[in-house]
């Protein structure tokens, strides 16, 4: 296995608040990593650092052996380098079309007149249909806008968004949170077939059991610093609690 | 869960199916109650009518599907006017360097819109209410406060020739609303101005520039201003420093009467001629009716929030 992501000392205040006070792990290609904490442990942020949407303050964080450049550092470039997100909001625009939302900021276009790109619409559906299905996620149509599906089919939207480029590291913040008991087993059942496929996993999650299920390593994260990093088959949900509440 | 009846019937144009009807009932009461409302020339004279405003129009629903707002719309167009007469008329430059500095007038205004507020962050209400007493300002100025007259015989041309006996108004109306609603329906800039309006944060995730492109909104927006300011000037053959005063609200009117979201991530340009022409079509039969124009300021109020009424009782019945 080779090194996909490498964080050394990362360093991130907002305002007077130091939220991420040098936070270091690597994360091995294929591997799918919990990442764990209370809330406000700084998990998001973290993640919002790499895929561009925050700057870091100190540290300096390696993607395929090779620095990324903050502060130019951007959601874009991050897409470009194969970092893709599911936030935890979704990040969805709900009153725009499924098929729209799949692709956005990444629509084929086609030129009309040869000369003035306008988006393909009709790729776009028939793309984003099979991304849907791919997934398993039964959505009534790609033309209905987001707002008008249920919780779990708007993070199927949420999904094929970020699986419809060929990712090489997946970043899953909260993904089952909204989710009934057999969408939770499809995302679970996703993350095992990404790393299947060899790409990277990291899993946020406040379902302990779902950690267990699937990842190969996890790490705490308490106030803004690593407080463990374990493989999964080496230790047990109570050392981990223990960790997240901060009883070592 | 089933298609709202809207999308099925219009989903090619995205027009909401009651902007048409409204459309289609005013006409049919005008044409029975109002004397000559029907004549293929008072067809035209109510589209030249709705040309200046519908150009505004245009600009206030890319804005507003971006959820942002822009009230110096009325004295852009002042200051694109001024400028190009000033420039053709009191400094004898040619025609087309009168229509460039007009139309550049506006986007410049347009740009420090922009810029104050992708930048440096300050509310869109606030910027463009500044912009709205600044440019009206400038165009005093520049004009020292009185009407410009004797504009080049092209500018003219441009607000009272005809072509195939069509005001040339109506032509460059028309041809912008085609225009750009492709770029709003059919090209990534019109997606990216109404996924920034819908869901900032999506927009910004998905990589796209969210403050470059309001930029380039508010820069769209003040040329489309200045242009609607030239075709004023040109129709009128006078530069006047306060034309154009809260046309701002009428063309903010025009595009939610069409179904454009105030709050930004929905609307068509298609949708807001509709709007338009409902507004063009009350005024101009009313008047045919020798209704005075005070009634026909209630009853475009009334239309206007009635549209709003309209779409919050459809987006309740969706959910
Ligand atoms: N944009 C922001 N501005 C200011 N403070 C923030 C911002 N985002 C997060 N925070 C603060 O940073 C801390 C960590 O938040 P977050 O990364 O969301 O934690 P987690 O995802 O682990 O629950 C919290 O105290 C939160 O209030
Ligand atoms: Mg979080």
């Amino acid at each position: 296995m080779s090194t996909l992501l490498e964080l050394h000392n990362v360093t991130k205040r907002f305002g007077p608040v130091e939220v991420l006070k040098g936070v270091s792990f690597s994360l091995e290609a294929g591997e799918i990593l919990g990442l764990l904490g209370d809330n406000g442990a700084g998990k998001s942020t973290l993640m919002k650092i790499i895929t561009g949407i925050y700057s870091l303050e100190g540290g300096e964080i390696i993607f395929s052996g090779k620095p990324i450049p903050y502060p130019q550092h951007n959601p874009r470039e991050a897409r470009a380098l194969g970092i893709e997100m599911i936030y935890q909001d979704l990040a969805l625009a709900k009153q725009q079309d499924v098929a729209a939302n799949i692709f956005l900021g990444q629509e084929p276009t086609y030129r009309f007149l040869g000369f003035w790109p306008m988006i393909d619409k009709a790729k776009m559906e028939t793309a984003a249909q099979a991304a849907i299905a791919r997934l398993g996620a039964r959505i009534p149509s790609v033309k209905y806008p987001v707002g008008q599906l249920s919780g779990g089919q708007q993070q199927s939207v949420a999904i094929a968004r970020a699986l419809t480029f060929n990712p090489k590291l997946v970043i899953m913040d909260e993904p089952t949170a909204a989710l009934a008991v057999r969408e939770v087993e499809h995302v679970l059942d996703l993350a095992r077939e990404l790393k299947r496929q060899g790409i990277s996993v990291i899993l946020i999650s406040h379902r302990l059991p779902d950690v267990f299920a699937v990842s190969d390593r996890i790490i705490v994260l308490r106030q803004g610093t690593v407080v463990a990093d374990e493989h999964t088959a080496q230790t047990s949900m109570n050392n981990v609690v223990a960790h997240i509440v901060g009883a070592h | 869960m089933q298609t709202p009846l809207t999308s099925r019937v219009f989903s090619g144009l995205n027009v909401r199916l009651e902007s048409v009807l409204v459309l289609l009932g005013l006409a049919l009461a005008m044409a029975i109650f109002a004397p000559d409302f029907l004549s293929l020339s008072n067809f035209l004279n109510i589209l030249l009518a709705t040309a200046v405003i519908g150009v505004l129009a245009i600009a206030a629903t890319f804005v507003l599907c971006a959820a942002g707002l822009d009230l110096s719309l009325g004295s852009v167009l002042a200051v694109a006017g001024v400028v190009s007469g000033v420039l053709c008329v009191n400094l004898g430059l040619p025609w087309f360097l009168g229509l460039l500095g007009g139309l550049l007038a506006g986007g410049l205004l347009g740009a420090v819109n922009g810029l104050l507020i992708a930048r440096a962050g300050i509310p869109a209400f606030i910027v463009t209410l500044g912009m709205l007493s600044v440019a009206r300002g400038l165009a005093l100025i520049i004009s020292d406060g009185k009407p410009v007259y004797g504009l080049p015989p092209v500018i003219t041309f441009l607000g009272q020739g005809r072509f195939l006996g069509v005001p040339m108004p109506v032509w460059i109306f028309l041809a912008l609303v085609v225009v750009f609603h492709l770029i709003l329906s059919r090209t990534r800039f019109g997606r990216y101005t109404l996924v920034i309006g819908d869901n900032e944060m999506a927009a910004r995730v998905t990589g796209i520039d969210v403050p470059a492109h309001k930029i380039r909104l508010y820069v769209l927006s003040g040329t489309l201003a200045g242009l609607a300011g030239l075709l004023f000037a040109a129709r009128v053959n006078a530069a006047d420093p306060t034309a154009g005063v809260s046309y701002e609200l009428s063309a903010i009117t025009a595009a939610v009467i069409g179904g454009t979201n105030l709050f930004g991530g929905r609307g068509t340009v298609i949708g807001t001629l509709i709007g338009a022409l409902i507004m063009g079509i009350l005024q101009n039969g009313l008047n045919l009716m020798a209704v005075p124009s005070f009634y026909q300021q209630v009853a475009i109020g009334t239309i206007l929030v009635l549209a709003v009424w309209l779409d919050r009782v459809r987006d309740r019945r969706r959910v």
